[in-house]
């Protein structure tokens, strides 16, 4: 692929911490799963960046795209639920760091 | 308009007249009202293209999905390829294999899927058509990522307490579909029969296939 495209960063299983970063754009990461952190249930493949490709640009180097799944009370404090409830989100790899716990 | 109430002959209608709703244009429909323009003037597209892909998406039902489910329920080896590869199992049996990648996620005794797109109204229009209006709306958007089950319960889907509930955010490039969990007492049921009881909300998981 070279550069036309980043390698992946990560594997099913790691656990990644999400951004807590609130550029302007066409950005495809919820504001609510900002600074959360899960683990990498899997890569979905790896797609042209639609915060680039929303503006007429050719969207490369192609992101690598991963679900990454959430336990719902580390993403909302006051969940109302069982603890194995989940919440599986796609976030982009440049949305991602490995996580620091 | 339906009418259904008696009207004397020659009498005038003395009730209020319900309001035109395509009486509104707002920015948006302002604007594709002028792309659209731009792109015949230009010789892009036809007036009639454009009307075949309004009467194409019209026209895609459900019903494309609950085939798929009842094939999944009732032939393993395409299950397994179903949950592997959603959109080379769609060419299995002969359907539009989608410009998006399929995602099919299995609900089981212990694991309850929900969908939600919480950017926009992400769904698989090729496969179920339009979504419904609901899963568009704000409230089911904020809702089903935060409190899934009193969603769930709001659609008269009550959930056992071990039954984890997974919700998906479709945010970006996939689009999901539910593979809900076959009754109990269908084994008799031809796949055409299966068929006709799975409905649109419990391949988005807001419901779960009732017994016939």
């Amino acid at each position: 692929m070279g550069a036309d495209a980043y390698p992946p960063r990560f594997a099913a299983g790691d656990r990644v911490a999400v951004r807590r970063a609130y550029p302007p754009g066409h950005v495809r990461t919820p504001y609510y799963i900002r600074g959360k952190t899960g683990v990498v249930e899997r890569l979905c493949g790896i797609f042209g960046n639609p915060e680039e490709l929303a503006y007429g640009r050719s969207g490369r180097p192609k992101q690598p795209l991963y679900r990454v799944r959430f336990r719902q009370h580390d993403v909302w404090p006051d969940y109302d639920g069982p603890a194995q409830d989940t919440l599986d989100v796609e976030i982009y790899q440049h949305w991602l760091d490995p996580a620091s716990d | 308009m339906p009418h259904d109430h008696q009207h004397s002959p020659g009498a005038p209608h003395r009730h209020p007249q319900r309001p035109d709703q395509d009486d509104t244009l707002t920015y948006w429909r302002a604007m594709e009202v002028a792309v659209r323009g731009l792109l015949i003037d230009k010789g892009l597209v036809t007036a009639d293209e454009v009307r075949r892909q309004v009467e194409d998406m019209d026209s895609r039902t459900p019903l494309q999905g609950a085939r798929v489910v009842a094939r999944a329920w009732t032939d393993a080896d395409f299950r397994a390829r179903l949950l592997a590869d959603g959109n080379a199992a769609l060419e299995i049996m002969g359907i539009d294999r989608g410009p998006y990648k399929l995602v099919v996620v299995e609900n089981t005794e212990k694991v309850h899927n929900l969908i939600v797109c919480t950017l926009c109204s992400c769904y698989p229009r090729w496969l179920l058509g339009l979504p419904p209006d609901w899963y568009k709306s704000r409230n089911y958007r904020s809702r089903a990522v935060n409190e899934p089950r009193a969603v769930l319960r709001e659609f008269g889907t009550e959930l056992a307490g071990d039954v984890a509930v997974r919700v998906h955010d479709s945010t970006a490039d996939m689009r999901y579909l539910v593979l809900p969990r076959r009754p109990a007492g269908t084994e008799h049921l031809s796949e055409a029969q299966l068929a006709a009881l799975v409905t649109r909300d419990t391949m988005i998981g807001v419901a779960v296939v009732g017994a016939p």
